[in-house]
């Protein structure tokens, strides 16, 4: 009876441990790994952007006269997941592209994964400088802008402001620590005689906003500089709006709080004299994006946009455009060398993969925030293409290790 | 740091010390009475703070203002009675299992509360409204502080008293009191102890729920409270003393100051350094709490905890293997050996195998200090990640080759164990757990931001294997390895020192008697446990290619307590199974549904309900039956067995 019972159970094992799924011919396959449950508000965003590009590229017959299809799995938002969904995808599933990651442990690792096994990833938001300096590596390249081109993107106008005791707040982790170091660094060497009176750096997700705030206005600064985003960026500007840190007085320069994702929760608390790097999707004026927003809402109903929306629509748009490159072919070797200085143009304008460091010249918009009809949007927006943001060829040469 | 600003945040740190207390009062209760780790509290402290938004922006709508205070007491209200619905339908059913395995119960309930949150509320991040007549800030010491901090300010102390005067002058109370003493007797004196538990649960969470709902004014309801408050609310109530309300109330106080401290002072140079005390916030509870356990075992206010009087039966005698498990064991071993050469059908078999292999060591090393050694340990991630890291900085900073980094690494989670052992194996029950939480906390606090040594919070990358250990040969090595380290392990619990550790488990006194130094042999196992995370660790970072924080994080302590306790405590072969089970149901629901969590959650309730001693207990459950049965008819059995 035992020996019968196998036999009901084996198929099932067969499906748990994962029998390997037919696969077409005429289909290219793209393994998308994400950290979805974690992330919500950006990945499903992205997940529909992904989707409507996939659909848009198929209904013009595809790319080299193959279907695309996308395949995505959580990390469940560590690298170690992250690594095994990656092998299942690469071996099960037999996956010709590998793209993904939002966190940038997440991101890290994957880039890592690709330089050993010279496998192709294409990183589509990871913000970690170190993903195309020094880590960087022959199979990895990223769209998304980094840390250090939003900081960049912000640094014009911390000039133009000429302040001179500045204050910095971010979330303690690589990302906030890596934007405050390039604000550092950029604005001393254009504006020597720079204060920086404070630095707070509150645990992410759990900063205490009402000494935080304290601190800062204790410090007197004249302006300020922050990274903070999410939930903690909701507590920050109500006990700063409160307490009366926000102001005229105080020009606050922030990086990512434009992006829907981060300005929605904030409804009407949009404190004054906030420049922000951020997607204003709703006031983007090319004929470009306006038709991408149109067809984003005929296929999703009025709803509105995400940063991750443009994102994974950009993301598969870069795919295709580097298996066409590739000359219709997916091995890892062709698509590294196709994505070298591959062009292409997306919704918000022309896109290099730089060769010199596999680093998307994603553009950026940089704005006021303000309130309209109850709602914080970015005014007064501009612009900044990506290669601009950048340190160029040679400086980034030095960054990356030799191959 | 001028004096004014200094006492403006002192009082910045009071009206913290509210919130902190809020979420902690119930927590101390629930486990005062009911002796239950609840995992699930600080669910029902964002369940409280979402349906407080819910509830003000409907009733805002149409009693004006006012609508708001009533929602603010409405939500709690509404948290409670779903705490009261949990404890009947779930709680009540597995009172009577092994200690600490209603901690999986409401482990699991935290996965469906929280997916059930993403379906009702989605996932954007919901700011309330202003309290009204409290918006603004009044001016105080020159600074503008926000009224609602005064409000906020007053509600904890209030609380404190009013729950104060519930447990001190109502019989209901007396009865509580009763019950946290010795709820045995309790019983036996004609009280109706399931409708005690039931109030008892259903008011902790009620306080969970106005923790929340006062937040709604300073804090958008986001998916992530849950896990952030539960953290809070234990070290807050481990640091005051379980059980103790005033304890509670003092530790929120201190750690809240503390850090407000940290956050006012910012930077300090010391000895020609400059340490940012800032983000030591990263930590400073944990160091606290580390401080607090070292110096008084009990907390802050705590007593001594009672001998509980479980209420599961006292734990069977462990036994050597028979035949039919190691035959099983046998075929088991055979069956993974022949993964890899099945990859033409299995592509992935392999691939999830290995993973499961760390993660049964790894379960196995927890096992080992839980079951036969009776220490809990919330933080066994410490040791894990220590193995990781330490094979990860030995290859890539200390420039060793990659078979004497993996060979060092388990010592280097050795001498972890060595150090934090020894306080920890000092302590007892829930406050060792908390103090191995708190240390593997600063462990991984230290790591998160060394960026320098551990690469920080992206971790260390480019940790492979050498050439010669490529994919096969390095699952090999892998099974191998923690075949090898199970059985092992097995070999160690009945050697000497093994029935020593039990011996010292069940009877600390008698053990000290027979001549067995308890607090000897405590810490030789802890530092073995730690030596065999250790290896999973090790094993690890080389598949993956590298390490991050994460691995040290609770979440990967939660991950192992859940494996253990599903598997059973009380058999070795619990954590093989609940490892096996857990990670192979976590990989295939993650892949089947959007809703993993809640679906996963659910499973695991239904296990909870079906194995409350687990799934080997279930097994030596139905194996006992058997042999029972067979015994009794003894004309089934060949003649020489009877005798």
């Amino acid at each position: 009876m035992a020996f019968r019972a196998c036999f009901k159970v084996a198929p099932l094992l067969l499906a748990l441990l994962g029998a390997p799924s037919a696969w077409a011919e005429d289909v290219i396959k793209i393994g998308e790994v994400n950290s979805y449950k974690s992330q919500p508000v950006f990945t499903d965003g992205y997940k529909k952007g992904m989707q409507l590009a996939i659909d848009q590229i198929n209904a013009q017959g595809g790319v080299a006269g193959k279907k695309l299809e996308l395949l995505t799995r959580d990390d469940n938002a560590n690298p170690g997941d992250a690594i095994r969904q990656v092998e299942d995808l690469i071996n099960r599933e037999h996956v010709d592209v590998l793209a993904g990651a939002f966190y940038a442990n997440i991101g890290t690792a994957l880039a890592d994964y690709a330089k050993q096994k010279k496998r192709f990833v294409l990183v589509t938001e990871a913000l970690s400088d170190n993903i195309v300096w020094s880590a960087g590596n022959r199979y990895t390249y990223r769209l998304d802008a980094s840390t250090y081109m939003l900081t960049a993107a912000l640094v014009d106008e911390a000039v133009r402001l000429h302040k001179k005791r500045w204050a910095l707040v971010y979330p303690n982790y690589e990302f906030g620590t890596a934007a405050a170091s390039a604000f550092k660094t950029l604005l001393k060497a254009r504006q020597p005689d720079v204060e920086f009176v404070t630095e707070q750096a509150p645990p992410f997700g759990k900063v205490d906003a009402g000494s935080l705030v304290q601190a800062l206005v204790d410090a007197k600064p004249d302006a300020l500089f922050n990274a903070l985003f999410g939930a903690d960026l909701a507590k920050f500007v109500r006990e700063g709006t409160t307490r009366e840190l926000f102001g005229e007085q105080l020009p606050v320069l922030s990086i990512i709080t434009g992006q829907p994702e981060y300005l929605e929760p904030l409804k009407d608390e949009i404190p004054p004299n906030w420049t922000v790097t951020g997607y204003p999707w709703y006031s983007i004026d090319t004929p470009a994006h306006k038709a991408f927003v149109a067809a984003y809402q005929a296929k999703y109903g009025k709803e509105n946009l995400r940063f991750g929306s443009i994102i994974g629509y950009a993301a598969v748009q870069s795919i295709a455009a580097g298996i066409e490159a590739a000359g219709g072919k997916t091995d890892s070797e062709s698509l590294a060398n196709a994505f070298a200085g591959l062009n292409l143009t997306t919704p918000d304008g022309p896109l290099q993969f730089r060769a010199s460091d596999h680093q998307a010249t994603w553009g950026l918009y940089v704005g006021k925030l303000a309130v309209q009809d109850g709602a914080g949007v970015m005014v007064d927006t501009q612009y900044k293409p990506g290669l601009g943001l950048l340190p160029s060829d040679d400086e980034v040469r030095k960054l990356r290790p030799a191959e | 740091m001028e004096f004014s600003a200094l006492l403006a945040q002192l009082l910045n740190g009071l009206a913290e010390a509210s919130s902190l207390f809020l979420v902690a009062a119930g927590l101390s209760l629930i486990f005062g009475v009911t002796r239950i780790v609840n995992f699930a509290h600080g669910s029902f402290y964002m369940l409280g703070l979402y349906v407080a938004y819910s509830t003000v922006e409907y009733l805002v709508g149409r009693l004006g203002p006012a609508g708001f205070w009533v929602g603010l007491v409405v939500a709690p209200v509404a948290v409670g009675a779903f705490g009261a619905l949990v404890e009947i339908v779930l709680l009540r059913r597995i009172y009577k299992a092994p200690e600490l395995f209603q901690l999986l119960g409401t482990f699991a309930l935290v996965l469906v509360i929280n997916d059930a949150t993403l379906y009702l509320w989605g996932p954007e991040e919901l700011l309330g409204r202003r309290a009204p007549g409290l918006a603004g800030s009044i001016s105080l010491l020159g600074r503008q502080f926000p009224t609602y901090n005064l409000f906020l300010m007053v509600i904890g102390p209030l609380v404190l008293g009013l729950v104060w005067l519930l447990l001190a002058r109502t019989r209901w109370g007396v009865l509580v009191r009763a019950a946290t003493e010795d709820r045995q007797m309790l019983g036996a004196l004609g009280v109706n102890q399931a409708w005690l538990f039931t109030a008892v649960f259903a008011l902790g969470a009620l306080l969970a729920g106005l923790g929340g709902a006062v937040q709604l004014p300073r804090e958008p309801a986001n998916l992530a409270l849950d896990l952030r408050s539960i953290g809070d609310a234990f070290v807050v109530v481990v640091v005051g003393g379980m059980g103790s309300l005033p304890g509670a109330y003092l530790a929120a106080l201190l750690i809240a100051e503390i850090k407000a401290l940290c956050v006012g002072i910012g930077s300090v140079h010391v000895l020609g350094l400059d340490f940012s005390l800032s983000k030591l916030t990263l930590v400073v509870e944990f160091l606290v709490m580390a401080v607090v356990l070292v110096v008084r075992p009990w907390g802050l206010l705590g007593k001594p905890q009672a001998g509980s009087r479980n209420s599961a039966p006292a734990e069977a005698p462990l036994r050597p293997a028979g035949n039919g498990l190691r035959w099983v064991a046998l075929v088991v071993f055979v069956a993974l050996a022949a993964l890899p050469l099945l990859q033409t059908w299995l592509p992935y078999a392999s691939v999830l195998a290995q993973d499961v292999l760390v993660s049964v060591l790894f379960a196995v090393s927890l096992h080992f200090i839980m079951g036969p050694g009776g220490l809990h340990s919330f933080g066994h991630a410490a040791y894990f990640g220590l193995g990781a890291y330490g094979a990860g900085i030995l290859l890539k900073v200390l420039t060793l080759p990659m078979p004497l980094a993996f060979t060092f690494a388990p010592l280097v989670a050795g001498l972890g164990a060595l150090l934090f052992g020894w306080f920890c194996v000092r302590l007892s029950g829930v406050y060792l757990a908390m103090l191995t939480l708190a240390f593997s906390q600063i462990v991984w606090s230290v790591v998160f931001q060394w960026e320098a040594v551990t690469g920080g919070s992206n971790g260390l990358t480019g940790v492979w294997p050498a050439a010669w250990l490529g994919d096969t040969a390095y699952y090999y090595l892998t099974l191998v390895l923690v075949a090898a380290s199970v059985l092992l392990v097995r070999r160690i619990v009945f050697s000497p020192f093994g029935y020593a550790l039990r011996a010292a488990r069940d009877s600390a006194l008698r053990a000290d008697a027979i001549g067995i130094d308890v607090m000897r042999v405590r810490w030789a196992a802890f530092v073995v446990a730690g030596l065999f995370a250790g290896l999973a660790g090790a094993l690890f970072v080389f598949s993956k290619g590298g390490v991050s924080p994460d691995v040290m994080a609770v979440g990967k302590s939660v991950d192992g307590l859940v494996m253990v306790l599903l598997g059973g405590i009380q058999q070795l072969v619990g954590p093989l199974l609940g490892a096996s089970v857990f990670s192979v149901l976590q990989d295939s629901i993650m892949r089947a549904t959007d809703y993993w969590r809640a679906v996963f959650g659910g499973v695991i309730l239904l296990l909870v309900l079906v194995f409350p001693h687990g799934i080997a207990g279930f097994f030596q459950g139905l194996g006992n039956a058997w042999a029972r049965l067979a015994a009794r008819k003894p004309a089934l059995l060949p003649r020489e067995k009877r005798a």
